[in-house]
């Protein structure tokens, strides 16, 4: 791996989320060398690139639009290079997200609304089991671990076509989409980055990806 | 298997070290706080708190580099309380490395507050930290208490609860002011009071002495159990926490 923030191995896409530090920290725990930034050139260029994602969807995507990042994502998938998604991160792939009544429209990689979970207690915030699916390399040597969520909405239906790994997790008998493998792209619901060691080893599954 | 029951050690950071008194009085220093949070995470804790009892602003300063360093080399969460009133303290924390804020008299002082840090930051960053103690002066049997429980808010404590939900807040931080430092047990009877008026996580904090303490606290309602004295003076791991919570049939975090 090249040394130096001048030519990382991992970019953090700075789009004025929150905890942008920790996704930083997580990776530069693996060893790769890591450079948080807004700047859509080196996002698309860099090695590998992690989309955090803290807060309300709309606001999400108004700041990833700003630095360019639906592009940055596209073009990255078309070319094959690895990209991790986190927590709205990951939701911001699919077609749209519902939040207080309002619709707004997701970079679409993936079908699929984000909507508030049915469980009374909400948010789901804590450590929750997955079920990962077989050949999963994202979830290496961690599928029954637990990780920490917090989040109040999510994505129930997702087709597995071949190529499409999905992992799914549960709260309050509600289903929905705790981690996507797809080609390049991979995402979770839950922050790897503030799940211990088994977030550390997930982190290292996508890393050693690059 | 539902989402674990956390158990969350807390810090209360002074100066730049780890104290811990009786209703909030009789500091003792229990340690550097960078050292013992990544004591906790390596015992399998599932969150750190750190609340910063620092009346200066030097001490503030101290505190932020103490969230700053911990950040560095624990990776669960981290929830920061103490002094926190507006917009910019929250900002602040979090760039520092906080996950998550408490507020606890910036909100009774000003309750709108709760909506601008929660439209900005989203509802899951901030928890209400509620220090209550039994008062017949309440319809509930519980009143909030502000000054580390030494002076009447003059409000319902349950009431409190629900509004800060309602303005907001993703999780309440319930601290009971009569069973704080004392290791006599948790408060049950408040816990599940504020348990059946908000639906937001809960963590039930103030008065945990014995291992048998804990799972009484999750019966009644609680998410999490919080705990300082215990963790620091070394009369309790975080293991055996999580022991008996297990042993009483809830699912815990094995790390």
């Amino acid at each position: 791996m090249s040394p130096g923030p001048s030519s990382p191995d991992v970019v953090v896409l700075d789009y004025g989320s929150g905890n942008l530090r920790s996704a930083e920290r997580a990776v530069a725990r693996t060893g790769a060398s890591v450079l948080l930034t807004d700047d859509a050139e080196a996002a698309l260029e860099a090695p590998g690139l992690v989309v955090p994602g803290v807060g309300a969807y709309a606001a999400c995507m108004a700041g990833l639009r700003a630095v360019g990042g639906p592009d940055v994502i596209a073009a990255r998938v078309a070319a094959g290079r690895p990209t991790l998604a986190i927590c709205v991160g990951h939701q911001i792939l699919f077609g749209s997200g519902i939040e207080h009544g309002v619709e707004a429209d997701g970079v679409g990689v993936w079908p699929g609304v984000v909507e508030r979970l049915h469980a009374e207690r909400l948010p789901h915030m804590g450590w929750n089991t997955v079920e990962a699916p077989s050949g999963t390399r994202l979830f290496d040597g961690v599928a029954d671990e637990r990780f920490y969520f917090v989040h109040s909405y999510g994505v129930r239906e997702l087709d597995e076509p071949e190529g499409r790994l999905v992992t799914w997790a549960e709260h309050a008998g509600d289903r929905f989409v705790a981690g996507v493998e797809e080609g390049p792209l991979w995402s979770t619901q839950f922050h790897p980055e503030k799940s211990g060691d088994a977030g550390a080893r997930l982190v290292a599954n996508w890393v050693a990806t690059i | 298997m539902p989402v674990a029951v956390r158990v969350i050690p807390c810090l209360d950071v002074h100066a730049g070290r780890v104290v811990k008194g009786v209703n909030f009085v009789d500091l003792r220093d229990a340690g550097d706080p960078v050292e013992l949070g990544a004591v906790y995470d390596a015992e399998g804790a599932d969150e750190l708190t750190f609340l910063d009892i620092s009346a200066s602003s030097d001490g503030r300063e101290t505190t932020l580099e103490v969230v700053r360093r911990t950040a560095e080399t624990v990776f669960i969460p981290l929830t920061v309380g103490g002094g926190v009133g507006s917009v910019a303290d929250v900002d602040v924390l979090l760039r520092a490395g906080a996950d998550k804020v408490a507020i606890n008299t910036g909100a009774i002082r000003r309750p709108e507050v709760i909506g601008e840090i929660t439209r900005r930051f989203g509802n899951q960053v901030l928890v209400l930290s509620v220090d209550a103690r039994r008062s017949p002066d309440q319809p509930s049997g519980f009143e909030v208490t502000t000054h580390g429980g030494r002076r009447a808010a003059g409000i319902d404590a349950v009431a409190w609860a629900r509004r800060g939900v309602e303005e907001g807040v993703g999780e309440i931080l319930l601290n009971s002011m009569d069973a704080d430092g004392t290791t006599a047990g948790f408060d049950l009877e408040m816990i599940a009071a504020v348990r059946a008026a908000v639906d937001v996580p809960l963590i039930a904090s103030g008065g945990a002495g014995r291992v048998e303490d804990f799972p009484p606290a999750v019966a009644a309602g609680a998410d999490a159990v919080l705990a300082a004295t215990v963790f620091h003076f070394g009369t309790l791991t975080v293991g055996q926490v999580k022991d008996a919570i297990a042993d009483a049939g809830f699912p815990v975090r094995r790390a």
